[in-house]
């Protein structure tokens, strides 16, 4: 990993737009939430895709390892991407 | 086969599992037809699926697991599937071996599961499912690859068309006989001292009975619900487990993660050389569907569109059968009631209480059928799982999720459906709270109620506009209360541990006829069953309650008390006047209501409305509509003709009767502080439509939500649901007097 991207603000991926990519950096595993996802295979460097916010706001759709995920913005505010 | 005839009579026992969306229930229904049995497991509302499948010249049970992502068991469902794997479940014995269905497009999730599930040792068969979907998005896996580093059979299945089948049953066959173990995960040195520090420290006599699988479940969850069997309390597991995680946190790993950590980068080199990926990734197909499905405003279109068309399809498609059915039950009565004519009660019981009853009952048939249509097409397709994104929101702050619209919606129609639609809620407490809820929904059964009071009452005093309010209004209190309730429910009365909320939207796919048909006959072979049993019973108690004591002498002394009226109107002797009714099939008519009335007035059920009319005095109803709230317990729209035959107008009155709505606007207090007054002024009329809007008026909705949860909850329903009515009728009525 270049310089460019090491330093690139580390956000969460609720503040991600649809259409955006991320790299997980880090998901806290005390989350029942995050650790239903690292069951599905979202583990930190792992690509991350926000593919659909809901009409009202929440929830948020991913995509990660060839699946398609939803979960609420308030376990994705958990998730820290890079 | 020589082995085959020496063979045991008893079945040899396999199991199912797999993740949801795998098609692991079209495999099973393939492997296993018809001949299944559903039920549920002991203690816990999760269903079991058993079936005998035909393997080569023998047969073996086939156990269809609930469908999971991981055993670290959290819900319900995968505690099952730890329990039955571990032989923990009174009546099920340990499965000999194993079908694993895997989803041939997401190979390394899916494979998740079956890399836990190899540390219990038991033989495995994997089943690589939607095989086309793969091809076509131009997977390359190498099957004899996979299987050679599994170190188990791996058979390519299109669940869809029954392609790969025979090979299936082939291989579960076969791995009876050379029980294949799979290559199990090798893990680093950290977690083996952390597992064996914990097994130590579990007490010797349980620690025997534990699968090492158990002990893992314990280190690597979260609050396991293995700690009970262990027979720790909380404070002891908490500091046990601690301890033993400790040589994970010196590798610098988080036990709660480690797992996760360890088992896919075993997968990784698991699949390493196995799956070619395709040079250029190809789309998944559902990337261009969701770009309108779930889109934000699009989808909502399309949502409410589907929507619409389920409704219509439940509510009004359903009709001309509903219609059938009832036609059907007057047939068998006529039919049946010439045969009893000797005996009376005999004839009364069957066709005006089974028969009846049984027949109110099925009409709901259709509903269910039409509405199971709909959901094996939503969720056959993956659409459900979109709904459900797109609904979330709205049910989230109150404890539910965005699955409980479907069930909410189709109680609309009808809670029997809507409840048995609940199955679709995989969070078992958002699932009994929307069961719990569901009656308060307006369903159409309530309308009879509505449309008789709003023509009679509302639209005469206030106008039209009014009347489409009160119309609409009632049917938002029911949802609006409910929505309230669930806030409460929630956090206070249901106890189960909150699902994370992790839905996944699968890939989109064609419904397969076979499995939207089967959906449909499981659901209604369920409901009839019902019919047979609880039903029945209700039906006759009810039955009883309105024709005992039925005194003699009473049909007498009306008849002679009808024609000394007529005789009086019309100036007649009295056997002229008898004659005359005895010639005039109205006057006859007439006459036979004023008996039904008069046995009505005088049965159990009768009294229990006079007795327990000061219960119902502050929402303002009289004995007569207190006994016609009491007679609609069973079924509501049981009132419209009740009242019909309180007012001596007969059984046969619908809501759109003039007669009737004529008889309830000259009705007035015969003593009491109102005497004189009339008894429906718009305060009472208000007060009786959100009594029916919310009580709890039906056996067959207490039937179903005993069935999909049990009779403590049922009681609690009933309770809760007519405490609310009484409450709101009370206020509705209390404050109507004081502003009218």
């Amino acid at each position: 990993m270049n310089e460019a991207t090491s330093t690139n603000t580390i956000s969460k991926l609720s503040q991600l737009a649809v259409g955006a990519i991320g790299r997980i950096k880090s998901i806290p595993a005390e989350s029942a939430v995050n650790q239903r996802l690292m069951n599905l295979g979202l583990l930190p460097g792992m690509m991350v895709k926000i593919v659909q916010i809901a009409p009202l706001g929440d929830p948020i759709a991913i995509e990660f390892a060839r699946q398609q995920i939803s979960i609420r913005r308030t376990e994705a505010a958990l998730i820290e991407i890079e | 086969m020589s082995a085959a005839a020496e063979a045991p009579r008893r079945l040899a026992r396999v199991a199912m599992l797999g993740n949801p969306n795998t098609g692991k229930t079209s495999l099973f229904n393939s492997l296993t037809g018809l001949r299944q049995r559903v039920g549920n497991y002991p203690g816990v509302t999760v269903e079991k699926k058993t079936g005998v499948m035909q393997l080569g010249q023998g047969e073996a049970e086939l156990i269809d697991l609930p469908g999971t992502y991981s055993l670290a068991a959290n819900s319900p469902d995968e505690r099952v599937v730890v329990d039955v794997l571990s032989g923990h479940v009174a009546g099920i014995e340990r499965p000999e071996a194993l079908v694993c269905v895997v989803d041939a497009t997401n190979l390394q999730r899916n494979l998740f599961l079956v890399s836990q599930v190899a540390e219990l040792g038991i033989p495995i068969v994997v089943a690589l499912n939607l095989w086309d979907s793969a091809l076509k998005q131009g997977l390359n896996i190498k099957v004899d690859d996979l299987s050679m580093k599994l170190g188990v059979p791996v058979v390519t299945t299109v669940g869809r068309t029954g392609q790969g089948l025979p090979a299936l049953r082939a291989a579960i066959s076969q791995a009876l006989w050379d029980k294949p173990a799979m290559t199990r995960i090798e893990w680093p040195e950290s977690a083996r001292q952390a597992e064996a520090k914990l097994r130590e420290s579990i007490p010797e006599e349980v620690r025997n009975q534990l699968k090492e699988l158990e002990v893992q479940r314990l280190l690597f969850d979260a609050d396991s619900p293995i700690v009970d069997r262990v027979g720790w309390d909380r404070e002891d597991a908490r500091r046990v487990i601690d301890e033993a995680r400790q040589p994970l946190w010196d590798a610098g790993v988080n036990p709660l993660a480690a797992e996760a950590l360890f088992q896919y980068a075993h997968l990784k080199k698991i699949l390493d050389g196995v799956i070619v990926a395709p040079a250029k990734e190809m789309p998944r197909g559902s990337e261009s569907i969701d770009g309108i499905l779930i889109h934000r405003f699009w989808g909502l279109v399309v949502f409410v569109g589907m929507m619409f068309v389920v409704f219509q399809g439940v509510y009004a498609g359903a009709g001309p059968l509903m219609d059938l059915i009832d036609g059907a039950k007057e047939w068998t009565q006529d039919l049946v009631r010439p045969w009893f004519e000797s005996m009376p009660m005999l004839q009364s019981l069957v066709t005006d209480g089974i028969i009846e009853g049984v027949g109110a009952f099925m009409i709901f048939l259709p509903q269910i059928l039409i509405l199971f249509l709909f959901i094996a097409l939503l969720e056959d397709t993956g659409y459900m799982a979109r709904a459900a994104f797109l609904m979330d929101k709205l049910f989230n702050w109150c404890g539910l999720n965005g699955k409980s619209f479907v069930p909410m919606l189709s109680s609309y129609a009808c809670a029997v459906p809507g409840i048995m639609a609940t199955r679709t809620i995989d969070d078992p407490k958002a699932r009994l709270t929307t069961i719990l809820l569901a009656p308060l929904i307006s369903c159409s059964a309530r309308l009879p109620v509505y449309v008789l009071l709003i023509g009679a009452f509302v639209e005469p005093q206030l106008g039209p506009v009014w009347a489409g309010v009160t119309l609409f209004a009632m049917h938002f209190l029911g949802l609006f209360l409910a929505m309230i309730l669930a806030f409460f429910f929630t956090r206070f009365l249901i106890r189960t541990k909150p699902q994370p909320f992790v839905l996944e939207m699968p890939a989109y796919h064609a419904p397969r006829m076979e499995n939207v048909l089967f959906r449909m006959y499981e659901a209604g072979k369920e409901f009839v069953q019902r019919a047979g049993t609880v039903i029945l019973a209700i039906t006759v108690i009810i039955w009883a309650l309105l024709y005992f004591p039925r005194p003699a002498g009473l049909e007498a002394e009306e008849t002679k008390a009808f024609a000394a009226e007529h005789a009086r109107i019309l100036g007649l002797s009295e056997e002229d006047a008898a004659a005359d009714i005895a010639q005039d099939e109205d006057l006859g008519a007439a006459l036979q209501a004023h008996i039904d009335g008069a046995y009505v007035d005088q049965s159990l059920l009768g009294r229990m409305g006079k007795t327990l009319q000061p219960i119902f005095a502050p929402a303002g109803f009289d004995w007569k509509i207190t006994v016609g709230v009491l007679a609609s317990f069973p079924a509501r729209e049981v009132i419209v003709s009740t009242l019909g035959i309180i007012y001596s107008l007969g059984g046969d009155v619908d809501e759109e009767s003039g007669d009737l709505r004529q008889a309830m606007r000259s009705e007035t207090w015969d003593d009491g502080a109102h005497a004189g007054e009339k008894v429906f002024n718009l305060p009472v009329v208000f007060a009786i439509m959100v009594f029916f809007a919310l009580c709890s008026q039906c056996g067959s909705t207490l039937a179903v939500i005993a069935k999909e949860s049990n009779w403590k909850w049922a009681a609690f329903a009933f309770a809760y649901l007519t405490g609310l009515a009484w409450v709101g009728a009370v206020i509705v009525y209390q404050i109507g007097i004081r502003i009218v």
